[in-house]
């Protein structure tokens, strides 16, 4: 922060409560946390982002000529894992989450402080050990590290990577314990659980995910590790092990992350369009029962990434049908932010372009799991493109929508600053645009049949491969964009006070950037949510 | 001294509200464990019924002596925390110091039966991937069960590793008073981390020491 | 969507385009209805308008129960439609004739059982329906046609199955689609459909030793005809007539010998174990080759014709 230009007013604000790197990395202040994690997923995003980029214009030409195949295939693990573990998994929970859940229940901070840097710390480690992956030369598994490659054939750095997964696991899992003991036991006097913003009861789902899949995930890459090491282990055929136990274990893990991933920004966005349009949102109760359902029956599908692995034919119609039955709380979710629209005063402010984008991609991206939910079509689509942009439409148009949106809704609070809106609506446009350009194509190449994860493409496919890499570089300065004007605001931006949005919820109450004790006086809750009544 | 408001971390109202966080944070951590060993007893179950025979004669080759000497150690040393804790509710430290030191004892004299254990299956070549010398028909798929044998007693030893660290230092905080009949969380939570350390082994048991020994 | 698809090549092709089209007409309806009601919402309830906002927020039971099952109805009625067409896609017909299929890194091995041999492309007749049998020597690989619309992992230490019935002359693209390392991209062919005369001279001009030959040599080159032989000394089962029948095993249970059951035998013979037997016969895994086993399954197969054949002439 610059100079404090007015006499400070007790009680200091949590940002200047000393100024040392010391105060910085020893902190036990959620809101610190937070921002600790924010800089670190920041840069892991860009990185991400980096291997993105090279994937994107490796794919303008049907030849493999910019990249070796080793390479490319090296480039798509590293954005496989670093985007979903080091990114998309924290993304919200640990940044936003970490900040807003003990002030949205009216607590002084986390159950467990002291916990909750050490998981930082453990994201950090793991982090490390994937830059060294980098640094060494990479790996070549693909994210999903399937056998008996990763154990048996792949000569990659498989152990650094599995480590640091395993590593930053446990930081996921910290943080879901705290999450979980916060919300139960720190709550403000009249906050009851029916009156939790949704946002609180994502993270509340978000983190019950987190403790009971995250364990799965440890001990399958451990698993994988033992069997590198000593060439032999349950997953390997010629032993009489079965390489397809480990999807199993991997998806029972890895298809819950995906609702890791987008539970925490519906949970955002449904703070976001209920500020923007100053109304309550419609159907709390729904909304509240399919955040849990989504939480629950997300534990029972894994097994709709393995129909045509050779799991059995019932098997495969079981999870044919609960993957069916959960797209139904997400359509609920979606039917209802729109009608929370209605009869509201749509103020078209950043943050709510940003939700109202998330929406419209989040819904395609959904509908478009419905296909391959249906195992007749998921024969055809598996494997390709389509896949890949069905999961970038609910990652990336979902969850990365909503973090943007997110961040640019709590910006005044966290830093105190405004931003330009100007700007920022921009930029949120600029993104809606670039990411359809780049990932509705994908759409009709995985239609054709291209499968993923292919260096070289046959001939047919160029046209479309080539838009999406043209709309991969509008996203990149979409997303450039905001790193440039909200830091502008850190120094020029006009001072925001405790509540620009006039939005409703606790952390509204106290101060811009709050107090490191977050309240002066806890408040005392005597109303459900969203009590907009100014509509 | 008065513990009790000295324990309180500012996050927190009062002790109850702490000692309820405490607790809660730690069931959770209970219920990750939980899923920690299952992953491991899922695959054990996927690979015995593939292979009943070779998991039934891989089980033959274990010490079924040790097994359940360990097994009776472990629920002896479970039974000693918890009078441990029940000392301390009541107020007393000493004895309860001395507890913690035998369940402590008692754990680390199961890591070493362990470690026998594991010597005497090193020397007969039953460990794969280091040395693995079973021959005839049943060698291949027996090497399924050492591996979850020894990942599955291996991360449960660690557990106990763990768990020796902890009780010694509640002991050394209970011989300093450092807990009261009002104030002794943090005394609690590792006696149910202990328990929990217990209940894994009593599922160890029988899957690997008793199952192959029925028919 | 019809002209952005590959080829219908096989007789699920049109089925499986029929599904998906009807689900985009479907979730396409939903999704632009849901737009168009969203930007309504958003021009009328703008900031600065004058709408009318009394009872705004109202929530009607009605309308969310509504939405939950409408889309609950929609989703069962089209899973019951998938898993019909589904089911269909995954069980081979009973005349469908097998071709073998190992997958290694990173080509596509092809046997069929007259012994013509091609690798990275399949020689298919049209109308009539086939069956891979696929396994692998190394990693998972997937084989892939789009234009039969139709995909199967391809699964080391075991054998996974897909069929189809090509409907249409040509060439199309065989694709890996399971990541199976470096040249994953470049582990592709063609599955050429012809006529079933073409396709017959084909075979004819490819000719090789037939699989089944094939396998009897190896049977006495591995040293299986030494067990398994009439003269045997050792106590082991006679394997005339094997392919097909149903074998009691040593744990009560009784398992159909099928491919997998003979490949298991041989690779882990100790998974299941005949009754009447002890269980001393060695595992060849390591020792031979997919493609070997392959064969040696041909040949026991044939044994079964021969013997068949021996009987009605008596």
């Amino acid at each position: 922060m610059n100079s404090i230009e007015s006499a400070v007013p007790p009680p200091r604000s949590y940002l200047d409560d000393g100024h040392s790197l010391r105060s910085w990395l020893f902190t036990h202040d959620h809101k610190r946390i937070a921002i600790l994690y924010a800089l670190a997923i920041t840069f892991f995003f860009f990185l991400g982002g980096f291997a993105a980029m090279l994937i994107r214009l490796e794919l303008i030409t049907p030849a493999g000529d910019l990249l070796t195949a080793d390479a490319y295939n090296k480039a798509f693990t590293f954005h496989g894992v670093v985007m979903v573990w080091f990114f998309l998994i924290p993304s919200i929970p640990a940044t936003l989450g970490n900040f807003l859940l003990p002030m949205m229940i009216g607590a002084r901070d986390m159950a467990f402080p002291r916990l909750n840097l050490f998981s930082w710390y453990l994201y950090m480690i793991g982090g490390l050990f994937t830059l060294a992956m980098l640094v060494l030369g990479g790996v070549d598994t693909g994210w999903t590290f399937y056998t008996p490659f990763s154990t048996m054939f792949s000569n990659g750095h498989v152990m650094l990577t599995v480590v640091g997964v395993f590593v930053v696991g446990f930081s996921s899992i910290l943080t879901g314990i705290n999450f979980i003991v916060t919300t139960h036991s720190m709550r403000a006097p009249g906050m009851t659980w029916m009156r939790l913003p949704l946002f609180v009861w994502a993270m509340y789902a978000v983190a019950l995910v987190m403790v009971l899949a995250t364990p799965v995930l440890a001990m399958t890459l451990s698993l994988i590790a033992l069997e590198r090491i000593f060439g032999v282990g349950i997953f390997d055929p010629a032993l009489g092990g079965d390489p397809v136990l480990f999807q199993h274990f991997f998806w029972f893990y890895s298809h819950p992350a995906v609702y890791i991933m987008v539970l925490p920004a519906m949970g955002v966005v449904s703070e976001l369009i209920t500020a923007g349009a100053r109304k309550r949102i419609f159907g709390y109760r729904f909304m509240v029962w399919a955040i849990v359902g989504i939480s629950v029956v997300g534990f029972l599908v894994w097994g709709h990434h393995m129909f045509v692995a050779g799991q059995s034919m019932y098997a495969s119609m079981v999870f044919s049908i609960l993957s069916f039955i959960i797209a139904v709380p997400s359509a609920i979710k979606v039917f209802n932010w729109t009608a929370t629209l209605y009869k509201g005063r749509i103020d078209f402010n950043a943050p709510m372009l940003y939700a109202l984008g998330f929406v419209g991609l989040f819904m395609l991206g959904g509908m478009t799991g419905i296909f391959l939910a249906a195992t007749a079509l998921d024969v055809s689509l598996h494997d390709t493109y389509f896949v890949v942009a069905h999961f970038h439409y609910i990652m990336v148009g979902g969850s990365v929508m909503a973090y943007l949106g997110g961040i640019h809704f709590w910006w005044p609070k966290v830093t105190g600053r405004l931003y330009s809106q100007a700007w920022a609506r921009f930029a949120a446009i600029l993104m809606f645009f670039g990411f359809n350009l780049t990932f509705f194509p994908q759409y009709l190449l995985g239609y054709e049949g291209m499968p993923r994860r292919y260096h070289e493409y046959l001939p047919q496919f160029q046209v479309l491969n080539i838009l999406s890499s043209a709309g991969a570089s509008i996203l990149a300065v979409s997303y450039l964009l905001p790193l440039v004007y909200l830091g502008w605001s850190l120094r020029h931006g006009p001072r925001a006070g405790p509540n620009p949005w006039r939005a409703k919820g606790l952390e509204w109450l106290t101060d811009s950037p709050p107090p490191t004790h977050n309240f002066e006086v806890t408040p005392v809750v005597n109303e459900g949510p969203y009590a907009y009544e100014d509509a | 001294m008065s513990t009790e408001s000295a324990m309180l971390a500012q996050q927190f109202d009062d002790a109850a509200q702490q000692r309820e966080a405490s607790a809660l944070g730690m069931w959770t951590f209970l219920a990750t464990e939980a899923l920690f060993f299952g992953v491991l007893f899922a695959g054990y179950t996927v690979c015995r019924v593939r292979f009943p025979a070779a998991f039934a004669a891989g089980s033959r080759h274990t010490d079924m002596l040790l097994g359940t000497i360990e097994t009776a150690v472990l629920l002896t040393s479970s039974c000693a925390v918890a009078l441990a804790l029940r000392d301390v509710q009541l107020g007393g430290r000493r004895v309860a110091a001395w507890l913690l030191v035998l369940t402590a004892a008692l754990g680390l004299s199961f890591l070493v039966m362990h470690g026998f254990e594991y010597y005497s299956e090193y020397r007969e070549g039953l460990i794969p991937g280091i040395r693995y010398t079973q021959q005839g028909p049943l060698a291949g798929p027996m090497q399924l069960f050492f591996c979850l044998y020894y990942f599955i007693t291996g991360f449960h030893s660690l557990h106990v590793g763990i768990g020796v660290i902890l009780l010694l230092v509640m002991a050394r905080r209970t011989w300093r008073a450092r807990f009261s009949a009002q104030y002794y969380t943090p005394l609690e939570l590792s006696a149910l981390y202990w328990h929990l350390v217990d209940i894994v082994w009593i599922f160890v048991y029988p899957l690997i020491y008793l199952v192959g020994r029925a028919g | 969507m019809m002209t952005m698809a590959p080829p219908q090549a096989s007789t699920l092709a049109g089925s499986v385009d029929t599904l998906f089209d009807v689900m985009l007409a479907l979730t396409g309806t939903i999704s632009v209805a849901v737009f168009v009601v969203m930007i309504f919402f958003c021009v009328k309830y703008r900031r600065r308008s004058h709408a009318d906002r009394s009872n705004a927020n109202q929530t009607r039971l009605g309308v969310e129960v509504a939405w939950t099952v409408v889309p609950f109805l929609m989703f069962m009625a089209l899973f019951g439609w998938s898993i019909s067409l589904w089911s269909r896609m995954r069980t081979p017909p009973a005349d469908a004739a097998p071709i073998y299929v190992v997958a290694k890194q990173w080509m596509w091995k092809v046997q069929h059982p007259g012994g013509q041999r091609e690798i990275d492309s399949l020689h298919v007749p049209l109308g009539r329906p086939i069956r891979l049998v696929m396994t692998s020597q190394d990693v998972i690989h997937d084989f892939y046609v789009p234009a039969f619309r139709q995909k199967q992992d391809v699964l080391p230490g075991r054998y996974t199955q897909l069929w189809f019935t090509a409907t249409r002359e040509g060439e199309y693209p065989l694709l890996c689609s399971q990541y199976c390392g470096t040249d994953h991209a470049r582990m592709t062919g063609n599955v050429t459909v012809m006529k079933p005369a073409d396709y017959a001279r084909w075979l004819q001009a490819h000719a090789g030793t037939g699989l089944a030959e094939q396998g009897a040599e190896r049977f006495r080159r591995f040293g299986c005809s030494g067990c398994h032989g009439s003269q045997s000394s050792v106590h082991a089962p006679d394997l005339d007539g094997l392919y097909g029948s149903t074998v009691p095993l040593a744990d009560g249970s009784q398992v159909r010998a099928d491919d997998r059951y003979i490949r298991d035998s041989i690779m882990l013979p100790r998974k299941q174990v005949a009754a009447g037997y002890a269980p001393i016969m060695p595992s060849y895994t390591g020792r031979i080759g997919e493609d070997d086993v392959l064969a040696l399954i041909a040949y026991l197969k044939s044994r079964h014709a021969t013997t068949e054949t021996a009987r009605e002439q008596h």
